[in-house]
């Protein structure tokens, strides 16, 4: 018996297929069993899982998410959850809310603890604002239990999200 | 080197040997890296991936650590080729699929191999034989420093260096040990162990990593989450996981030596017997063969031939390596009737 899909080789592998209540054979050659098998598991693969990861924090706002763009790269967080990849490093920034969430949620930690690149070349002194500097140093704290260091922190926090609401305030008081 | 060079040569991570070279085939940390700001490999166009090609084997050939390398631009090797680097550890399946700006840098000894364009712009491997992931890691380490000297990468101070996909976010790393655990497997305990392993998340795979099924008693082992601790503390629990499921296969060959001696020696030289004799063997046949005749020379139960030699035949006796070594290419049954021959002239010398 010859395979099914290349016709060209002998068929040693014998596949049941069925899709929607139809039963299919399929006879196959080493080869296209394997690169059929690759396939299958593409079907739902990683990018399934993690797309379902990701989905799972808010459907509610779904559309709206979905919509936001890496201006780097230009792919969409949809795209995200379509396929599974991030389009570029700029994406972490662009997602950085839900992403945060997903990276906990696959490594129970979220905050890079490792070692960094001997030279950060293109990356501006300040990467990060005031308030994320104060969310990494609290989460740094929580993970080493240092709690009297995290509850400092959290009082900086609050303080400056005060700040910020007032300074909103008066600006839409100016204009 | 020519790829047909390394035919005679055996890599370095089959030698058997090296810290529990009777139970642990091999350790291997990998890095994914990918450079600033340029999009990752499925997002990149045409002209952005040839760029990052010629920017990483441009800078790779200037790093005195990879001085000693070849570059094997994919799109220059056909199908036999390919699989063949698959076959010896020195890139993945996925990587030999679409080749178009792809390329795999791999040095004399084959310890150090470079992905370019895989999942993530680089994909840095160490591969050694025995237990060794430390010592793996502080030779990627090195070549990691001296990359990341030539070419600005992406990595931020909250998540550490950004990938592709976010299961491989922060360290970037995968550390894997290869183990050979056939009386685990005979004692019926695998299930119990693979179970622990997952719960404490860690993955198993087989001898060919993502997707494939364990043959020969072969499994691989390599941490899950690669974000919130040092690259050093990842590696801490790796081996202290490993180091007990030594000691369990070691206690599981000691339980069969004391219960069933004359069964196990019955079994181990009658797969001796067959792979010194068979005119015809699938690859599967002998990777399960060759596993209990490694497993006998442990026990001191086979000493005419060494482990080196069994652990090159589970590599020499895969499809393209066949091929390569016929210099043409083979049906599957041609290659039962070669893969036999090969085994007899090994063994029978």
């Amino acid at each position: 018996m010859l395979c099914d899909s290349c016709g060209k080789n002998p068929a040693t592998v014998h596949l049941t297929e069925i899709i929607e209540d139809k039963m299919n054979e399929l006879h196959l050659c080493e080869e296209c069993a394997r690169n059929k098998s690759a396939a299958m598991e593409q079907q739902f693969g990683l990018a399934d899982l993690l797309g379902g990861l990701a989905e799972f924090e808010k459907p509610a706002e779904d559309k709206e998410v979905s919509a936001i763009k890496c201006p780097n790269c230009g792919l969409s967080y949809k795209d995200f959850k379509k396929i599974g990849r991030l389009g570029c490093g700029e994406c972490y920034a662009a997602f950085k809310k839900y992403l945060g969430p997903l990276l906990k949620r696959i490594h129970g930690l979220c905050l890079h603890h490792g070692k960094s690149p001997s030279k950060i070349a293109n990356i501006p002194e300040k990467t990060t604002s005031e308030m994320d500097d104060l969310r990494i140093r609290l989460q740094k704290a929580i993970e080493a239990e240092e709690f009297e260091e995290a509850a400092k922190i959290r009082d900086e926090i609050r303080q400056l999200q005060q700040k910020d609401s007032q300074n909103n305030k008066e600006g839409q008081d100016a204009a | 080197m020519q790829l047909n060079d390394m035919l005679k040569h055996t890599s370095e991570w089959l030698k058997g040997t090296g810290p529990s070279s009777d139970i642990v085939i091999s350790s291997r940390v990998r890095l994914a890296r990918n450079l600033d700001k340029i999009p990752f490999p499925h997002w990149a166009n045409k002209k952005q991936s040839k760029q990052i090609l010629e920017t990483i084997t441009g800078a790779a050939t200037s790093i005195n650590y990879l001085k000693n390398t070849t570059i094997f631009k994919l799109a220059d090797l056909d199908n036999i080729d390919k699989q063949f680097l698959v076959e010896r550890h020195l890139m993945s399946y996925e990587h030999a699929q679409k080749t178009d700006s792809k390329a795999v840098i791999v040095d004399d000894d084959e310890i150090i191999s470079i992905m370019v364009n895989e999942e993530d712009h680089l994909r840095i491997q160490v591969i050694q034989s025995g237990f060794n992931l430390f010592e793996s890691w502080n030779i990627i380490n090195k070549i990691d420093d001296c990359l990341a000297n030539e070419i600005p990468l992406a990595y931020s101070s909250e998540w550490g260096y950004l990938t592709a996909c976010p299961t491989n976010t922060g360290t970037g790393m995968r550390g894997s040990v290869m183990l050979h655990l056939p009386a685990l497997v005979m004692t019926n305990q695998i299930n119990n162990v693979l179970a622990a392993i997952s719960k404490l998340s860690f993955t198993t795979r087989g001898l060919y990593g993502e997707g494939t099924q364990a043959t020969g008693n072969l499994f691989q082992i390599s941490n899950q989450v690669s974000l919130g601790h040092t690259e050093e503390e990842l590696i801490e629990n790796i081996n202290s996981l490993i180091r007990q499921i030594i000691e369990q296969e070691n206690q599981a060959r000691q339980a069969l030596l004391a219960n069933n001696n004359a069964v196990l020696e019955d079994k181990v030289k009658r797969s001796f017997g067959i792979l010194k004799s068979a005119h015809i063997i699938t690859s599967q046949e002998t990777t399960e063969l060759l596993s209990l005749v490694r497993l006998g020379i442990d026990l001191g139960m086979i000493k005419d031939i060494d482990r080196r030699s069994v652990n090159e035949l589970f590599i020499i006796t895969q499809p393209a390596h066949l091929q390569k070594l016929e210099n043409k290419k083979l049906t599957a049954q041609e290659r039962d009737v070669k893969r036999a021959e090969l085994i007899r002239n090994k063994l029978n010398q």
